[in-house]
C-alpha cells in the first residue's frame, strides 16, 4: 500500500447560482433526465406519467429552460458513432490576469465544446484553462489546438492535450431521487 | 435507455436523412403539444417517420439520449472534476473502485501522467468530498480536485 498524501487539496467549490426547484419540478426532472418519450406528444406523455396536466408540465419546463436549468432540448449524439474518434482535453497555463478574457474567446471557437477555468495543482498540474476539442482524428484536433495557441499568444506559458483512451464509466449527471416515493 | 459499453467503435452507417435529423435536432425542440411537427415539416418527412428514425438512432446508440439537457449546477447540485495518476498494473482495480462510487458520473482514461479523470456529482460539496476521500483511502493515491472556477462555454454540437 502506498502512503496516503499528507493532505488532500481541499476543494472549495464556490456555491453556483442555483434556481429553486419545487417538488413538482423535481418530479419532472426525474421523469425526463434520461430522455423524453419519442411520441408525437412527449410532454403529454410525461404529464400522464406524473399525473399532472400537460399545460403545467410545459409551463414548468419552459420556465426551467428560461432560467438555464435546462440547457437545451434535443438529441445528444454519441461522438464515436458520428466518427469523432479524437476527443482531446486541451489544457493551458494562461496568465491569471488574462485568463478570463481569453477563456471567453476560446469558448467561442466553433470546435470547442466546453471551456472552463480550473485551479492549478502545482507541481503536478500547471494548467488553469480547459477546453474540450472534438475531431475526427488527432490531426484535426491538433490543427484546432494551433488555432487556440495563436489566440492565446504570449499569455500562454504551456499547454498539453489529453486524449481520451476509453470511457470507464458514463452515467451522466443525474438528479437522484432522494425524496419519499411519489404517490402511486 | 440504451445500455452497454461506450468504447470507441467504428462510426455508425448513417444515411442522408439520419444526418439531417441529427444536425437539425441537437437543440431547440419546442415546448409545445406536438414539438416534432415543425422539424418534420422542415425536414420534409412525415412526423411518424421522423419519430421512427429517432427511436432507431437511439436504439443503435448513435444518440445517447433525446430530451432535455439539465444543468446540474443550477439544480443545487455540485459536480467536480478530479484526476489520479494510476500505475498500469493497478489501473483496472482502481477504475473499479472509482466506478463503484455512486457519485461518480463519468470516468475517462486519458493519456497523461494523470491518467484517470472522473467527475463526482452530488447534492452537496461535502458528499463530493466524501466520495473523493473514499477513493483516496481505497486506492492509496491522491485525488487531485479540479472544481470549475468559471464556465466560459458549454455546448456540444456535432456535425453528422
Amino acid at each position: 500500500m502506498r502512503s496516503l498524501p499528507q493532505e488532500s487539496p481541499t476543494l472549495a467549490e464556490p456555491a453556483p447560482p442555483t434556481e429553486h426547484l419545487d417538488e413538482v419540478d423535481r418530479r419532472i426532472v426525474l421523469a425526463t433526465q434520461s430522455g423524453l418519450p419519442l411520441t408525437a406528444r412527449p410532454y403529454h406523455a410525461v404529464a400522464e406519467q406524473l399525473g399532472i396536466g400537460a399545460e403545467e408540465v410545459m409551463a414548468r419546463m419552459a420556465r426551467m429552460l428560461e432560467r438555464g436549468v435546462i440547457r437545451r432540448i434535443g438529441a445528444v449524439p454519441n461522438h464515436y458513432a458520428l466518427g469523432y474518434r479524437a476527443n482531446g482535453m486541451t489544457v493551458w497555463d494562461v496568465a491569471d490576469t488574462a485568463v478570463d478574457s481569453l477563456g471567453e474567446r476560446v469558448g467561442a471557437l466553433p470546435f470547442v465544446s466546453h471551456c472552463y477555468r480550473r485551479p492549478r495543482r502545482p507541481p503536478v498540474w500547471p494548467y488553469n484553462l480547459f477546453a474540450m476539442v472534438h475531431g475526427r482524428d488527432e490531426a484535426e484536433v491538433e490543427a484546432y489546438v494551433r488555432q487556440i495557441a495563436e489566440l492565446l499568444g504570449a499569455a500562454c506559458r504551456g499547454s498539453d492535450i489529453l486524449y481520451s483512451r476509453g470511457i470507464l464509466k458514463k452515467t451522466g449527471l443525474r438528479l437522484r431521487d432522494t425524496r419519499e416515493p411519489l404517490e402511486a | 435507455m440504451p445500455h452497454g459499453p461506450y468504447e470507441p467503435s467504428t462510426p455508425a452507417i448513417l444515411d442522408e436523412t439520419d444526418r439531417r435529423i441529427i444536425n437539425a435536432l441537437q437543440g431547440g425542440l419546442p415546448i409545445a403539444e406536438q414539438p416534432f411537427r415543425v422539424y418534420a415539416e422542415s425536414l420534409d418527412l412525415p412526423e411518424g417517420r421522423l419519430l421512427e428514425r429517432l427511436r432507431r438512432l437511439l436504439a443503435e446508440r448513435v444518440l445517447t439520449r433525446f430530451g432535455p439537457l439539465y444543468n446540474a449546477d443550477r439544480m443545487g447540485g455540485v459536480n467536480v472534476l478530479a484526476a489520479m495518476a494510476v500505475a498500469e498494473d493497478d489501473y483496472e482495480q482502481v477504475a473499479a473502485t472509482v466506478n463503484a462510487q455512486p457519485e461518480i458520473a463519468h470516468n475517462y482514461r486519458r493519456e497523461h501522467h494523470l491518467n484517470m479523470w472522473f467527475v463526482a456529482a452530488a447534492d452537496s460539496p461535502e458528499a463530493v468530498e466524501a466520495a473523493f476521500r473514499r477513493i483516496e483511502a481505497a486506492a492509496g493515491l491522491p485525488v487531485y480536485r479540479f472544481p470549475k472556477e468559471r464556465e466560459y462555454y458549454v455546448e456540444l454540437r456535432l456535425t453528422a
